[in-house]
């Protein structure tokens, strides 16, 4: 696929609107449809195509496999701090009521941090498993 | 905001989600961090604060009842509640201890036996274990259960796999399979309960239970909890991922999932079937005791005739693993008090022994490699502190007097004797497998003491960081048989909660 032009070009201009989505389906995740799973199966959705277009070295360049395994803690982090953060200031585990004067922010934002973490840890996991399974047999042996 | 002198009492209030969060945050660092000794440190800091966590956790519960607490400020049964009274602060204790001393362990134990870019890794997978079955055990909400069930299991899968021989893929695959199929099994159960009462919450639905015990939804989801659950603990027909899986895994991880991983299963079988639909319902409604009793004796006979024919002693102490859960069974088919109390010290006095048993052989495999027992031919000699250690975890397995084993037993046996009638002669099938027992260790023992060491190459004793916890465990069985009073206390205190119901 690595000549065809309308692939290469059509990929190239898709691949900023997939992430605009994929952060779009997370930030809108608690009036709609969505959340923080779906963002990031979408955002490692981008960078798929760009490497099933471009190979799996050129996206590596940009996305190597250690930032991928970084995210995949992060977001365990992230999450988990959020809770650790509700306790330190004086509320129970994810109490997100903590986080903002009025509880109905502080619930919004408590939210959207988790999920935060979510998206970045699906990322992760996801980018790293295609890694895995999109290297099979080149690296190795 | 807080203030100094309140900061010790808010901790205290946090103690049962940091109980979870402690090693569930430390395994993602764990996973970034480069250096294998960096992040066994920081398993070995999370155990150690893990242990002290369920130590003030079962003080606060002994002094001052069950503690609850809300996750995220939801009230129950809406939100999620964490909720530890005598029984599961008992089982986090369990957990939580072999957690500390397997952990120092592993630390070179894991060296020599994992790939050096794979050890991070390996400490990420374990703190999760730890957590997920700290998870299972402390959680008040049914499907909270199940996903700490998931992250348990999804990581022991992991662990195992990276054993040494090839053959441990096969294992952790086929204990993945199993193990997912009793997963699902039990979320089926729990979903149909969901259904009948709309609840999730432990004892709301031990409310809620009685209102619908005539349904045939709720005895399915009864039989599908069953199942699942007895999958994980691996009851005699159920077992068979057991042996493999044991065998081939890590030596650490070996030890730690003998000493936790099936009791916490047994806890969630417990918990369910006691605290949640009722002694009444159970053994009255369900005939639980007489379905558990055959496949109890079963499993007790059946396996301890296999271990005394297997030559690897690792499979050798994973058949009598599947054994001895049958004891823990065996106590729970009595349907009383002495015998649910027999269960519970089981729970703790087998984890003592199996952890002290698998440490001992993970240091055989750190000087020679094989636990084959013609290999360990002539090692009395060659690794006194090491055998005598297999000796002491031996004599406790078959029940001697003055160790953790006898303790076990004759509560066993008391139980049995207080029913009277035919269970006598469960009774003396105690004694007889006791006596298996005796002839399996004994054959491990006789190649290593009478048995001349035939090669030639040097080995010397095990290094000091791995024998010092494999001897405290072994100090653990012999300080817990001699002064049984407190354990005793704890486990009949615990046995009269779970039959008196969640909701007293």
């Amino acid at each position: 696929m690595r000549e065809e032009i309308i692939v290469r070009v059509g990929a190239k201009i898709l691949t900023p609107f997939i992430i605009m989505f994929a952060l779009y389906v997370h930030f809108h995740g608690d009036y709609s449809p969505g959340g923080g799973f779906q963002a990031g199966v979408i955002l490692t959705a981008a960078f798929a195509l760009l490497a099933l277009v471009y190979g799996l070295a050129a996206v590596q360049r940009v996305l190597p496999p250690w930032f991928t395994r970084l995210c995949a803690a992060l977001g365990v982090v992230i999450y988990g701090g959020v809770g650790v953060v509700t306790m330190l200031l004086g509320h129970n585990y994810l109490g997100y009521d903590a986080l903002a004067q009025d509880p109905k922010y502080g619930q919004h934002y408590g939210i959207l941090l988790v999920e935060l973490g979510v998206l970045v840890t699906v990322f992760g996991v996801m980018a790293s498993v295609f890694y895995l399974f999109a290297g099979r047999g080149r690296s190795e042996s | 905001m807080a203030g100094a002198g309140e900061g010790t009492g808010r901790v205290t209030a946090q103690l049962p989600i940091l109980q979870v969060v402690v090693p569930l945050l430390a395994a993602p660092i764990c996973a970034v961090l480069r250096h294998g000794r960096a992040a066994a440190w920081l398993a070995v800091l999370a155990s150690w604060s893990v242990l002290a966590i369920a130590l003030a956790l079962l003080g606060q519960v002994m002094a001052g009842g069950v503690v609850s607490y809300h996750i995220g400020d939801w009230v129950p049964p809406i939100g999620i509640e964490y909720r530890v009274d005598i029984v599961n602060a008992w089982v986090l204790v369990i957990v939580a201890s072999i957690g500390a001393v397997v952990t120092p362990y592993s630390v070179a134990s894991v060296e020599h036996e994992i790939a050096s870019r794979r050890i991070p890794l390996f400490y990420a997978a374990y703190l999760l274990c730890l957590s997920g079955l700290l998870g299972i055990t402390i959680t008040g909400d049914m499907f909270n259960v199940f996903v700490f069930l998931e992250i348990s299991s999804l990581s022991a899968y992991a662990l195992i796999s990276l054993g040494r021989p090839r053959r441990a893929l096969t294992a952790a695959y086929r204990y993945l399979i199993m193990g997912s199929v009793g997963a699902t099994f039990i979320v089926i159960g729990i979903g149909l309960l969901y259904v009948m009462t709309g609840s999730l919450n432990m004892a709301d639905l031990a409310g809620l239970l009685p209102g619908v015990w005539d349904s045939r939804t709720v005895k399915v989801a009864y039989g599908f909890l069953g199942v699942g659950i007895c999958l994980k603990l691996a009851l005699f027909p159920l077992h068979l991922w057991l042996p493999n899986a044991y065998a081939f895994a890590p030596s650490p991880v070996t030890a730690f999932m003998a000493s936790t991983a099936t009791k916490v299963a047994v806890y969630m079988l417990l918990r369910f079937f006691l605290s949640i639909f009722g002694a009444a319902f159970s053994f009255d409604v369900m005939a639980l005791d007489r379905v558990l009793l055959p496949l109890a004796l079963v499993a007790v006979v059946s396996m301890s005739l296999v271990a005394i024919f297997q030559v690897d002693v690792k499979r050798l102490l994973a058949y009598s693993s599947v054994a001895q859960i049958g004891y823990m069974i065996l106590g729970l088919s009595f349907a009383s008090i002495t015998g649910l109390t027999a269960t519970l010290l089981h729970l703790f006095n087998h984890a003592l022994m199996k952890g002290a048993l698998f440490m001992a052989l993970g240091c055989v495999v750190y000087r020679i490699g094989s636990v084959h027992i013609d290999a360990m031919a002539g090692l009395g000699k060659r690794m006194p502190w090491t055998m005598a250690a297999f000796v002491v975890g031996g004599l406790s397995l078959v029940g001697v007097p003055l160790t953790v084993g006898f303790i076990s037993k004759w509560y066993l046996i008391l139980g049995a004797l207080e029913k009277g009638g035919p269970w006598i002669a469960v009774a003396v099938l105690v004694l007889v497998t006791s006596v298996m027992a005796l002839v399996y260790v004994w054959r491990v023992v006789e190649a290593a003491y009478l048995r001349e060491f035939s090669g030639d190459e040097p080995t010397g004793e095990a290094p000091l960081s791995l024998l010092a916890p494999t001897w405290v465990l072994v100090a653990a069985n012999l300080y817990f048989g001699i002064d049984a009073v407190r354990t005793a206390g704890v486990a009949r205190q615990a046995a009269e909660v779970l039959m008196a119901g969640i909701g007293s």
